[in-house]
């Protein structure tokens, strides 16, 4: 499938996985590819400290509440922008936009923004939806990628509007929950990636997270992503020594260099073997289809290791069909 | 297999009597609590019980409190939804271990039962539909009440040594920021003001405030507001007990026997986490005493990835290459994570610092558990 009809419908994805497997570098790789393919994209974190700038380049210091340029456009390329969207901020605009002006901001510092927020809860995550909601309205860019709380808080973010309209919600906020319904519950407005590392824990995450969000939310759910993949080196049944015999031009090797050279190799096997299990596991559990990015061999992830990612992710991609998204032709716009 | 030691150079500066993994034995030896704070997603839950595991293997009584365990961890320990309490893992040690998943909502229902002037006035807000909103919406009650539960079994007698995960925040300075904002949350001027609207002086601003309130009722619906006063004023009186008790915990939390552990891994911003972590705590005048590096890689030989690489293209094509090419990417990883945690070290410079290697096998059952604690405790098996 070409990258550019990937990101068509929907418009907003919503990037989630539990903390630690990669979610904003996954992001960003979402970002590069569909910058890659002209179309504009708009990135907004949710948990306000995002690593997101760094793997770009230039100004790294935090993401703010209005979008900030992190990628520019040009020669073909769609610009990317980034935002945070802060879940007090959100509550204290949606405030002060229904006349609580003046006084929302002076009682800010005493708690009453926390006791509007108790009394309902999960408001400042329908409010944050509902904002992502206006911006895929409003078609302020092409593509609309949402970096999700981590974990567990993904799953009550995105119940947060179902749960509202539960616990007697009336006004305003009730339309707000509903549209956000709407826009979540719609394949071709709204999807959730589910991202996890190959990994016994993180794999099982993924799983319950994936049939909650479908069970209880009733939300879509496109390719999940399978980040940091060991590349695969053919090393069963070689031994040091006998590759050592076997290498005509090999220097001389003592007998801990060779003990080393197994050591490696032995942990290399175990890390493709566990690696292997957890993919086929996943498959085996999850009738969705799977993009994989590959491990990047430095810890400082930058403006040339994205770039290499968004290679493998164009290749992933690459390899699905329609069919993998459980699209038939015509919806495809 | 070498596992790397993190701390080569700061071991010329200090003498060190013992190794990292010896003191942090002595830790678990003596303090009567440890707290393990990170950032999610760098191994706490698995580290807290471990230390738990470790300290009973030593002869001592001890019991964790894990926040979110995954499945499998939490089965083994046996905390299948067996409510607040305390109970034991089984497992044979000269001492014990005992495991619990905190339940926010039922510590902070003891509480109310505990510092209610009444059966009727705890009845009541037991029964408030606000405050049972509270330990979900309200950011940092979860966060207090895991220091809450923490002082209760400390003051318990039946342990020696209480070892507390921290919840999975994005940000690991919740743990200490959040119990300050549930206390305020109960105890604030507004509600004073929402509690008492006609009171002298206060009547002006009371005015506005209640103008306020009934505007947001417009905005989020009428009967929730008045779910929250009704709660404020059932609540009235019992500020002070729980101010009191937070001070306690505080109290708790500065003491020497009181470890602070931090846990994290070889990643950008877990490690930036870490350090802000460590700042913050030094500012409270507190130490790290421990830090625990998780899922480090190994490295193999010298770690000298150049030459491998080098071996590997004029060897092309043969096995040997192929050993070597393996080797290098090894290392390459090994001395990656390596730079990343040095801003992370010096920032606590006076813990102890031992790093756990990645493992060829997931921690989820005792023997797994087990094994992780050789690991972390330098013995052979």
């Amino acid at each position: 499938m070409d990258p550019g009809q990937f990101f068509t419908a929907p418009r907003v994805t919503i990037v989630a996985g539990k903390g630690g497997v990669g979610k904003t570098t996954v992001t960003a790789a979402l970002a590069a590819v569909a910058a890659r393919r002209g179309l504009s994209v708009l990135v907004v974190d949710i948990d306000g400290k995002s690593t997101l700038p760094s793997l770009f380049g230039g100004d790294e210091s935090p993401l703010g509440y209005d979008d900030r340029i992190i990628s520019p456009g040009g020669a073909g390329h769609g610009e990317i922008r980034a935002r945070t969207m802060d879940p007090d901020e959100a509550l204290l605009d949606y405030l002060e936009d229904h006349g609580l002006r003046r006084i929302a901001k002076r009682l800010s510092q005493s708690g009453a923004i926390d006791m509007v927020a108790t009394a309902t809860p999960g408001i400042k995550d329908v409010l944050i939806l509902g904002k992502i909601k206006q911006l895929e309205r409003s078609r302020t860019a092409d593509v609309i990628l949402v970096d999700a709380p981590a974990a567990g808080h993904a799953i009550s973010f995105l119940r947060s509007a179902g749960g509202l309209l539960d616990a007697v919600a009336v006004g305003p906020i009730e339309t707000q929950a509903r549209e956000v319904l709407a826009m979540l519950s719609d394949s071709t407005r709204c999807q959730v990636m589910l991202v996890a590392l190959p990994e016994e824990t993180p794999v099982n995450e993924l799983i319950d997270t994936a049939y909650s969000l479908e069970d209880d939310i009733g939300i879509a759910l496109g390719p999940i992503v399978m980040n940091g993949l060991l590349p695969h080196l053919e090393l069963e049944g070689i031994d040091a020594r006998d590759a050592f015999e076997t290498c005509a031009t090999a220097p001389a090797a003592d007998e801990r260099e060779l003990e080393s050279l197994n050591a490696a190799a032995t942990f290399r096997r175990h890390r493709q073997e566990l690696q292997h299990d957890q993919l086929q596991r996943l498959s085996d559990t999850l009738p969705l289809a799977q993009l994989r990015l590959p491990f990047v061999f430095t810890a400082d992830l930058g403006p040339s290791e994205l770039s290499q990612l968004a290679d493998e992710m164009v290749a992933s991609i690459g390899n699905l069909s329609l069919a993998d998204l459980g699209r038939a032709p015509q919806d495809t716009a | 297999m070498n596992a790397s030691d993190m701390s080569p150079d700061r071991d010329d500066s200090a003498p060190p009597a013992r190794s990292n993994r010896e003191g942090l034995r002595d830790l678990v030896a003596n303090a009567s609590v440890m707290v393990c704070c990170g950032s999610g997603g760098v191994g706490k839950t698995t580290t807290a019980a471990v230390l738990a595991m470790e300290a009973a293997r030593i002869g001592r009584r001890s019991v964790v409190v894990t926040i979110d365990p995954a499945k499998r961890l939490a089965d083994a320990l046996g905390l299948d939804g067996l409510g607040n309490e305390a109970h034991a893992v089984s497992g044979e040690w000269p001492g014990s271990m005992s495991a619990l998943m905190l339940d926010t909502n039922a510590t902070f229902d003891d509480l109310v039962a505990q510092y209610a002037g009444s059966s009727e006035q705890a009845a009541k807000i037991l029964a408030n539909r606000f405050y049972r909103n509270i330990a979900g919406a309200l950011s940092g009650t979860q966060e207090y009440m895991a220091t809450e539960k923490l002082y209760a079994l400390h003051n318990s007698d039946e342990f020696d040594i209480v070892i507390v995960d921290t919840p999975p925040t994005r940000n690991a300075l919740d743990f200490l920021d959040a119990p300050g904002r549930l206390t305020r949350f109960l105890d604030h001027r507004l509600y004073r003001l929402v509690t008492a609207p006609g009171r002298g002086v206060v009547r002006a601003v009371g005015v506005a405030t209640q103008r306020f309130l009934r505007s947001a009722g417009k905005v989020v619906g009428g009967e929730v507001i008045a779910d929250a006063i009704a709660f404020f004023q059932a609540f009235d009186g019992m500020e002070e007990g729980f101010k009191d008790r937070a001070r306690a915990v505080d109290r708790l939390l500065s003491d020497p026997g009181t470890a602070f552990v931090l846990v994290a891994s070889a990643k950008r911003d877990t490690v930036q986490e870490a350090e802000f972590f460590a700042d913050r705590l030094r500012d409270s005048r507190i130490d790290v005493r421990a830090l625990i590096l998780n899922r480090m890689h190994p490295q193999f030989g010298d770690g000298e990835p150049d030459a491998d690489v080098e071996e590997s293209i004029r060897t092309a094509g043969s096995e040997w290459a192929l050993l070597h090419t393996n080797r290098a990417q090894l290392n390459a990883i090994a001395r990656s994570e390596r730079t990343q945690v040095a801003g992370l070290l010096d920032a606590v410079s006076s813990a102890i610092v031992v790093d756990v290697p990645l493992l060829p096998f997931d921690v989820h059952d005792i023997a797994t558990l087990d094994q992780l604690a050789g690991e972390l405790f330098g013995r052979t098996r």
